[in-house]
């Protein structure tokens, strides 16, 4: 039997340094094996000795891409583990940096790194050639959503006004009419972000995904929420390492995560759509609808078409915070005095799926131990049987496209390489 | 006559977040009238159209951690006629570079399954201890708004304007309340270099020294002050050592500080 390698050594358009190779034997995939080569950084290892309160800046360094995700869910932790109640109306200027936050990442997504794929580029800069109003659209959407983070955060790329307990400072009145006004202006791109989006071709597959997202009884998740699994439980977040396991693998500087006993699973905006459909807004469910999505999307593909959706959300979920902005008395609430050993878990939506973070603190609110597991992680796995899927189905295809396929079905789900790669602890090499 | 050729540009990422070559995409404004004067020619997380070097113009982002890597910023620099290094990993090490303050035998003790996969040096570096370097952008992130200037800088033929004062002169400018004067906030605005806009401090926070040190700081002063409103010397150890660790002004200012404290 004739035997097949593919591989890529060096993936484009996603988010740090990570490489694959399939290798099979006639129609049968041997191995898929999604390799990260991203060299590890240890965050783990040096949080410990840190204060409580330094993790949301330090964290925020794992991704460049999703650091409020990180400040997210570290900021929960700490707070759950101090027995902090964050006021209600902190939860919501949170939520709609959040919101921000997706925006920029889908529409970065969307535009510059998935659409090349479906419509034959190498990139979005050739891309505007023949298409200018599309990528044009594209970076609008991706400037609002800039916009909401550096209206609360400070600036977009590690955000500097997060804090445990709430913010440094809280926007004016006149800060927040002006970005009531750039996501007003980006509803009617995100509502042609979806129509333009979901006229691509999209091959009729689905994939047998146990998806796994946070759900809660009356939001779309973002900042908080339960564990939830499509194969039928919910666990509470303090729970997460006892359903799910992370495990090292010789080609990957990435852990892998599956659940306990049963395997791999996804995490993300095909996860989140399915789990929690009902809570979105009318008006995207009926763009749902009218891009000819069913409530649950098993089709890898369309990843793009519910990444749009959740941007949709995102505008309007945002809008309407801005809208109902009224100035909060205090910027955070008190910290306890001295800070008491505790431990506490934080999970959080980040665009690419569930972050989860534990810190165990000592006396004064130094950090014994910390426990990050990254949404892409998570999915590495089940990207693995994404590729084996696909090979097996088309193999038929000449080399070039069936390599150019899988790198497309590597980018359906987004991976952040950067975030995956960062918990290794260090062996040390001497020159 | 023929239109001359644009000029190369190649973006490069070591060890680090991938949130400076970010800030190169976060131009949303410029980005397509960019790459209508200079050929964006190999920019892995934009494009997977890879044109071979030389090239006129290398962004480099990220620290040198590996073997590997210590050899591949060699051929980076062999291909570019401009190497400019951008953020604080390129020009400091990085939040990476804690390692090389850690008591080897901790880390080596620590819990791991298969370390055998894994090859690592002991030490994160700027990118300047490797090869040389033409230029550099400071911060964690970098500013838009002096990548911008780099670029432009770049096709006009000048040198960017790139100021080494301190973030205390750009935050007088922009007309904000001292926030240790009238709070009583640590702020390492007085020795990190200006650049972000004095962001921290018009947002009610002290700097936390994310663009590194600048040009000429008055470290033991900075220590004796930082003191007096009532940090330990842990915590002024601590915050010389985060995003700018192995810059050598934070670093013997941490070091410095750490002696008082009695730790090793």
């Amino acid at each position: 039997m004739t035997e097949r390698t593919i591989r890529v050594d060096y993936l484009a358009r996603v988010e740090g340094e990570g490489a694959f190779r399939l290798r099979m034997t006639g129609g049968r995939v041997e191995e898929a094996e999604l390799r990260i080569f991203e060299p590890p950084r240890f965050f783990e290892a040096f949080l410990k000795g840190r204060s409580y309160a330094e993790a949301p800046d330090i964290t925020a360094r794992i991704c460049g891409i999703c650091p409020v995700a990180y400040q997210m869910s570290s900021t929960q932790a700490m707070e759950r583990a101090l027995g902090l109640r964050v006021d209600p109306a902190l939860k919501d200027l949170r939520r709609l940096l959040y919101c921000g936050e997706w925006i920029e990442s889908h529409a970065l997504h969307i535009y510059l790194l998935h659409a090349p794929d479906f419509l034959g580029y190498p990139d979005a800069i050739r891309l505007a050639k023949d298409h200018p109003e599309a990528v044009a659209r594209g970076l609008a959407l991706k400037k609002a959503g800039n916009a909401v983070l550096e209206t609360l955060g400070g600036r977009s790329v590690h955000p500097i006004n997060v804090r445990v307990g709430g913010f440094y400072r809280v926007p004016t009145r006149e800060e927040m009419d002006r970005l009531r006004s750039v996501l007003s202006g980006a509803l009617a791109e995100a509502e042609e972000t979806v129509r333009f989006v979901s006229g691509f071709p999209f091959p009729p597959v689905e994939e047998d995904y146990e998806f796994v997202a946070l759900t809660s009884p009356d939001e779309y998740p973002l900042g908080e929420g339960t564990v939830t699994s499509s194969a039928g439980f919910t666990v509470p977040p303090e729970r997460f390492e006892e359903v799910f396991e992370e495990s090292q693998v010789p080609y990957s500087h990435a852990l892998q995560s599956h659940r306990r006993k049963a395997g791999a699973y996804l995490v993300g905006p095909l996860a989140r759509y399915a789990l929690n459909h009902d809570r979105l807004t009318p008006r995207v469910r009926q763009a749902a609808r009218d891009a000819g999505l069913p409530p649950v999307v098993r089709n890898p593909d369309q990843s793009i078409v519910v990444r749009a959706l959740e941007v949709l959300y995102a505008v309007e979920e945002g809008l309407r915070l801005a809208e109902a902005y009224r100035v909060p008395p205090r910027p955070a609430v008190e910290m306890p005095d001295p800070v008491p050993a505790a431990e506490g878990v934080g999970i959080t939506e980040a665009p690419r799926g569930m972050l989860y973070h534990r810190y165990r603190l000592g006396e004064g609110g130094i950090i014994q131990e910390a426990r990050i597991v990254a949404p892409t992680s998570q999915n590495q796995a089940r990207i693995e049987e994404d590729l084996r899927h696909l090979a097996e189905r088309t193999p038929d295809l000449d080399e070039a496209r069936l390599t150019s396929a899988l790198e497309h079905a590597i980018r359906n789900h987004d991976p952040c390489i950067s975030c995956a790669t960062h918990f290794l602890k260090l062996d040390l090499v001497r020159q | 006559m023929p239109a001359p050729a644009k000029p190369r540009l190649a973006v490069w990422k070591f060890a680090s977040c991938d949130g400076c070559q970010l800030t190169m995409l976060n131009l949303e404004d410029e980005l397509v009238a960019l790459a209508d004067r200079l050929e964006i020619a190999n920019f892995r997380e934009a494009s997977s159209a890879v044109v071979a070097g030389p090239y006129d113009l290398s962004l480099v982002e990220g620290s040198i951690t590996t073997p590997e890597d210590a050899e591949r910023i060699r051929e980076v620099r062999a291909q570019s006629r401009v190497l400019v290094t951008i953020g604080a990993c390129a020009t400091a090490g990085g939040i990476q570079a804690l390692r090389n303050f850690a008591h080897l035998d901790d880390f080596r003790r620590a819990v791991y399954a298969h370390p055998e996969f894994i090859e690592t040096l002991a030490t994160s570096t700027p990118i300047a201890d490797h090869v040389i370097v033409d230029g550099e952008l400071r911060g964690c992130p970098i500013s838009p708004r002096q990548l911008r200037e780099l670029f432009s800088a770049f096709l006009g033929h000048r040198s960017p304007d790139l100021p080494t004062e301190s973030v205390c002169a750009e935050c007088k400018r922009r007309g904000n309340v001292c926030v240790v004067v009238a709070r009583g906030i640590p702020c390492l605005g007085p020795v990190t270099q200006t650049g972000c806009g004095a962001l921290c401090p018009s947002y009610h926070r002290g700097c936390y020294g994310c663009f590194g040190p600048q040009g000429s700081p008055n470290l033991p002063s900075m220590l004796d002050h930082l003191t007096a409103l009532g940090m330990t010397p842990p915590e002024v150890t601590r915050v010389f050592r985060t995003f700018n660790a192995a810059a050598p002004a934070f670093r013997a200012a941490a070091d410095r500080a750490s002696g008082l404290s009695g730790a090793p």
